[in-house]
């Protein structure tokens, strides 16, 4: 049984990020998507512990929307996987169920 | 003669995941027919604003970055950005998009529009304003 | 509502802006200048190319004072000023040259 969680909004701006990271359990998918992406950035405040957390749940980012801020290349985190929209659906049936962190 | 009063435009959000950030570009070049002392400031995630290399197309929605550029034809020419915003997000000011304006008091000499300021500095640029408009 | 141009219809508002931007070409251009009542000459053509140029690079349309700084640098200041920008587009250049050039009707323009 596993979860796929979703998180749309900056990490900067919300708790969301931070509150998703701090209830999934191990072997549950969190995707970011929207603003959301912004979490998936190197060497910001946030980096550290989405890369910590990557060791026990697999985490993605939407890349059209990651390529809409211009999060390519180095400024995307090496442990997060990027997916297209067939990707998203993919994760969706994958998984037991899906919990958005608004 | 009307006088000029000096505006403020405060940009804290991030493009594309709410409309603040294109209603405030929208506001700016609309103002700026107005001729007033404008000035842009981005903080928080509004310095997401100006990165470079964005790009749409894959989520069906107008890439407006390009438009920061041609503020200085609206003869808007300052955009302060905070330098602790920019750090939070682990981004210099390498990753933001070159702006340029061309200095009519200075025969015609491109200049850079944007500005780093620290906090400290930010808060200053906001006190020294008449009206202060938020997005 | 469209613009018929050569057997295709080319989709615009109720304004006549075409709603698809890369729909534009030059002989749709002709059309709307045609139902805009303009005669198409050279220096139409080049306030119609700088206007696309522009657009092109910062995704939105000139002041209309860059407009002219352009126009004087490249075709001289008898025609690159405002009176004779109106003369050429006499609803005014933002407007009517804006939808010959197949861009969106510029922000601000009531």
């Amino acid at each position: 049984m596993s979860t796929l969680h979703t998180v749309n909004k900056s990490p900067f701006s919300t708790q969301s990020l931070q509150s998703c990271l701090n209830h999934c359990k191990d072997g549950d998918a969190v995707l970011m998507i929207e603003d959301g992406v912004y979490g998936a950035l190197t060497n910001s405040n946030m980096s550290k512990q989405v890369q910590t957390k990557a060791g026990n749940v697999t985490i993605y980012v939407l890349s059209p929307d990651a390529d809409a801020r211009g999060l390519i290349g180095d400024k995307l985190l090496g442990e997060v996987i990027a997916v297209d929209y067939a990707g998203f659906v993919k994760l969706v049936t994958k998984h037991d169920r899906t919990q958005n962190w608004l | 003669m009307s006088e000029t009063k000096k505006f403020l435009y405060v940009n804290r959000k991030a493009p594309y995941g709410t409309i603040y950030a294109l209603e405030a570009l929208e506001v700016v070049l609309i103002g700026a027919a107005f001729e007033q002392d404008v000035s842009l400031a981005f903080l928080d995630d509004g310095v997401f604003q100006l990165t470079k290399g964005q790009n749409t197309n894959g989520i069906g929605i107008k890439n407006f970055s390009p438009t920061f550029r041609a503020l200085g034809d609206f003869e808007v020419t300052k955009l302060f950005v905070e330098k602790e915003s920019l750090e939070e997000r682990g981004l210099t000011a390498d990753d933001l998009q070159e702006i340029m304006y061309e200095d009519e008091d200075d025969d015609w000499e491109e200049k850079p529009s944007i500005k780093l300021v620290s906090r400290a500095e930010m808060a200053d640029v906001m006190a020294d304003q008449d009206v202060v408009l938020s997005f | 509502m469209a613009y018929d141009v050569n057997g295709t219809t080319v989709e615009h508002d109720e304004e006549g802006y075409i709603t698809t931007l890369s729909d534009w070409t030059k002989e749709l251009a002709g059309v709307i200048a045609t139902a805009e009542e303009i005669d198409m000459n050279e220096e139409h053509w080049a306030v119609v190319n700088f206007l696309r140029e522009y657009y092109e690079e910062y995704q939105i349309a000139p002041a209309v004072r860059v407009l002219i700084k352009s126009i004087k640098k490249s075709m001289g200041p008898e025609i690159g000023n405002n009176k004779y920008m109106y003369e050429l587009f006499p609803y005014g250049p933002a407007k009517q040259a804006c939808k010959i050039a197949g861009l969106p009707k510029p922000t601000g323009c009531v």
